[in-house]
């Protein structure tokens, strides 16, 4: 469901990342277009959820670029070298960015709706009623909306991460990324946030999800990329990686999950 | 045995024999015992002089020792709790001199006895007569005398509050950590700016860890506040009531006198804290779901303003509860 015309939202070039000595991150190159559906998989300890991290600035980037929407990340280039970014406007371009995950990370002593309200009142200083509003389309759209007056700890797994979803969203990013969203909960509990998340992809949002719901990719995806030991081993349409997949680290990883 | 597969009769029950606990009855006969005669003394001992305990219970030294007391306690804890959240960050912080220097504060404040600190803090115009301000070993500025008009109570407060903020540093410290980092790292992926991440999303979480020691330790103030003699220090309750007790040489009666008062303020403060206590622990204590009056919620989505779903609290956090 590639939307055309192909505007690259997000692209990724010659990322890499060091903790210490340790270089977890080789030269990832990436580019996702606007409203396409990213998928990334690869074995643990790839690298997959440092790359989403760096895209959010939740992790200072090495050595390379990410731009998003056309801006540069975390940096400002002025005469070929490139400044740090104050906090205040790292925090805006976050703005832009939704995340979610592995753990949901709701706020546990404010409830469902509150967690949904927080940021668009005191970010972009919404008034409250215009937040509670959105909030409770937000929390219907995800199936939640009986759910309101909930705190995180009186929902289910998939529910919490369905009011992170919804949380994110309220923020209307532009670009939403997801570190394994339904790795955490039990299998009962994955289809209903995989539903949102077709949804999503559905009404043309660009969105970056690592994953390893195999079947989400095939369905769902418009890219696949399978990250092993920092880089980018294979990349292409996910019904032919999957079916047919080139290098033999993507078909033993395959062997492995499918 | 046809009721018991009948599901409609009532079942009939076991009536099993209980365990017998004879060791409880006898202890406990033992301590209703014990109670009973020191109850009876309190009543026939002469020396309790409870005629006298009712005469001074209201005097107004005492009572004025007690506001005292209230007022050293509140004093020093309000200078403690601003000490250690600044201590609290200064330990968390990149910089390694902000690092080293909350490390060392706490670590003399907590290694050296209340006691001798208030000593010193009433020897500290002795020890500096004057204070200068200037460049160390080069020239000074601007010199003051210095001079305590207020006869031990500066003193007395400082020395106090200091020590405590050591104590705080490390609660307030523990607290901070006992919130999960994937919290912050939400809140800054939603483009959240740390001063408000601090303020109404770890703060209000932390707190749940912070209050029942601290609470701990205003009680422990209150206490801790009868050594200000050392300073000296002369308008509170034990100095008040010692001081009643050596001039009609009644001790027996004024230290009672002074008990209660403690007691008193020491089970409103344990109140407070109770209270204090549920407040934080929503979300994390509770299982019943926060009431959303179906109606109001209605109204909220059509846009009308509502103050039933969410009463905004005037604080800037915690706020909003839906009661
Ligand atoms: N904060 C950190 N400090 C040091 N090393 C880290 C840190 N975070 C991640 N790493 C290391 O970086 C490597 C990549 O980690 P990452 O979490 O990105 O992998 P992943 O592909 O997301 O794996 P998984 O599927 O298990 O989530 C791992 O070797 C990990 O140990
Ligand atoms: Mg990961």
């Amino acid at each position: 469901m590639t939307i055309t015309p192909e505007k690259p939202l997000v692209q990724i070039e010659g990322l890499h990342k060091y903790y210490g000595e340790h270089h977890v991150l080789r030269g990832i190159d990436l580019t996702v277009n606007q409203g396409e559906v990213s998928v990334v998989i690869g074995p643990s300890g790839s690298g997959k959820s440092t790359m989403l991290r760096c895209v959010n600035l939740l992790e200072t980037i090495s050595a390379g670029r990410i731009s998003v929407g056309g801006q540069l990340i975390g940096y400002r280039e002025v005469k070929g070298r490139l400044h740090d970014l104050k906090t205040k406007e790292i925090a805006a371009q976050r703005r832009e960015i939704g995340m979610v995950f592995q753990r949901f990370n709701l706020f546990p002593h404010k409830t469902a709706m509150q967690n949904i309200m927080e940021a668009p009142v005191q970010v972009k200083g919404q008034s409250k009623t215009v937040a509670r509003k959105r909030a409770l389309e937000l929390l219907d759209r995800v199936g939640l909306g009986d759910r309101a007056g909930h705190y995180p700890n009186q929902l289910s797994g998939g529910q919490q991460q369905r009011v992170a979803i919804a949380r994110a969203l309220a923020m209307d990013p532009e670009l939403m990324l997801f570190d394994e969203p339904t790795s955490a909960l039990d299998p009962e509990l994955v289809g209903d946030v995989l539903n949102v998340m077709k949804d999503l992809a559905k009404s043309g949002m660009t969105m970056i999800v690592v994953t390893h719901e195999i079947g989400f990719a095939r369905e769902v995806g418009d890219r696949l990329t399978f990250m092993d030991g920092g880089v980018v081993v294979e990349a292409g349409d996910p019904r032919e990686v999957l079916a047919n997949p080139q290098h033999p680290r993507t078909k033993e990883f395959l062997s492995r999950v499918l | 045995m046809d009721n018991h597969h009948d599901r409609h009769a009532a079942p009939v029950l076991n009536n099993a024999v209980p365990v017998r606990h004879p060791g409880r009855w006898i202890s406990a006969i033992i301590i209703v015992g014990f109670l009973a005669a020191f109850l009876q003394s309190l009543f026939t001992n002469p020396n309790f002089r409870w005629d006298v305990v009712g005469t001074y219970i209201l005097d107004t030294k005492v009572v004025q020792g007690v506001v005292w007391t209230l007022f050293l306690t509140f004093a020093s804890m309000v200078l403690a709790i601003i000490l250690a959240i600044l201590l609290a960050f200064m330990r968390q912080s990149d910089n390694p001199v902000f690092r080293w220097s909350s490390w060392t504060w706490v670590w003399f404040f907590r290694g050296t006895p209340i006691y001798t600190q208030l000593l010193f803090w009433g020897l500290a115009t002795v020890l500096y007569p004057t204070i200068v301000l200037g460049i160390p070993f080069g020239p000074a500025a601007i010199t003051w005398v210095t001079s305590d008009p207020t006869h031990g109570l500066i003193p007395a407060i400082l020395g106090l509050g200091l020590n405590e903020s050591a104590y705080l540093a490390e609660i307030f410290r523990a607290g901070l950590k006992s919130v999960d980092q994937g919290q912050s790292e939400a809140a800054e992926a939603l483009g959240m700016t740390k001063g408000k991440i601090m303020r109404r999303i770890i703060l209000p979480q932390a707190m749940r860890v912070i209050v029942p020691p601290t609470g701990n330790e205003t009680i422990g103030m209150l206490k801790t506040t009868s050594l200000v003699l050392a300073v000296p220090f002369t308008l509170d309750l034990t100095f008040a009531t010692n001081a009643l007790a050596n001039r009609i040489y009644l001790p027996i009666p004024l230290l009672i006198v002074a008990a209660f008062w403690y007691l008193l303020i020491t089970s409103l403060l344990m109140v407070g804290q109770h209270f204090i206590e549920a407040y934080y622990g929503k979300g994390v204590d509770n299982r019943v779901p926060a009431a959303v009056n179906p109606a109001a919620a209605k109204a909220a989505a059509a846009g009308a303003p509502s103050a039933e779903a969410e009463p905004d609290l005037k604080m800037d956090f915690p706020e909003e509860e839906a009661k």
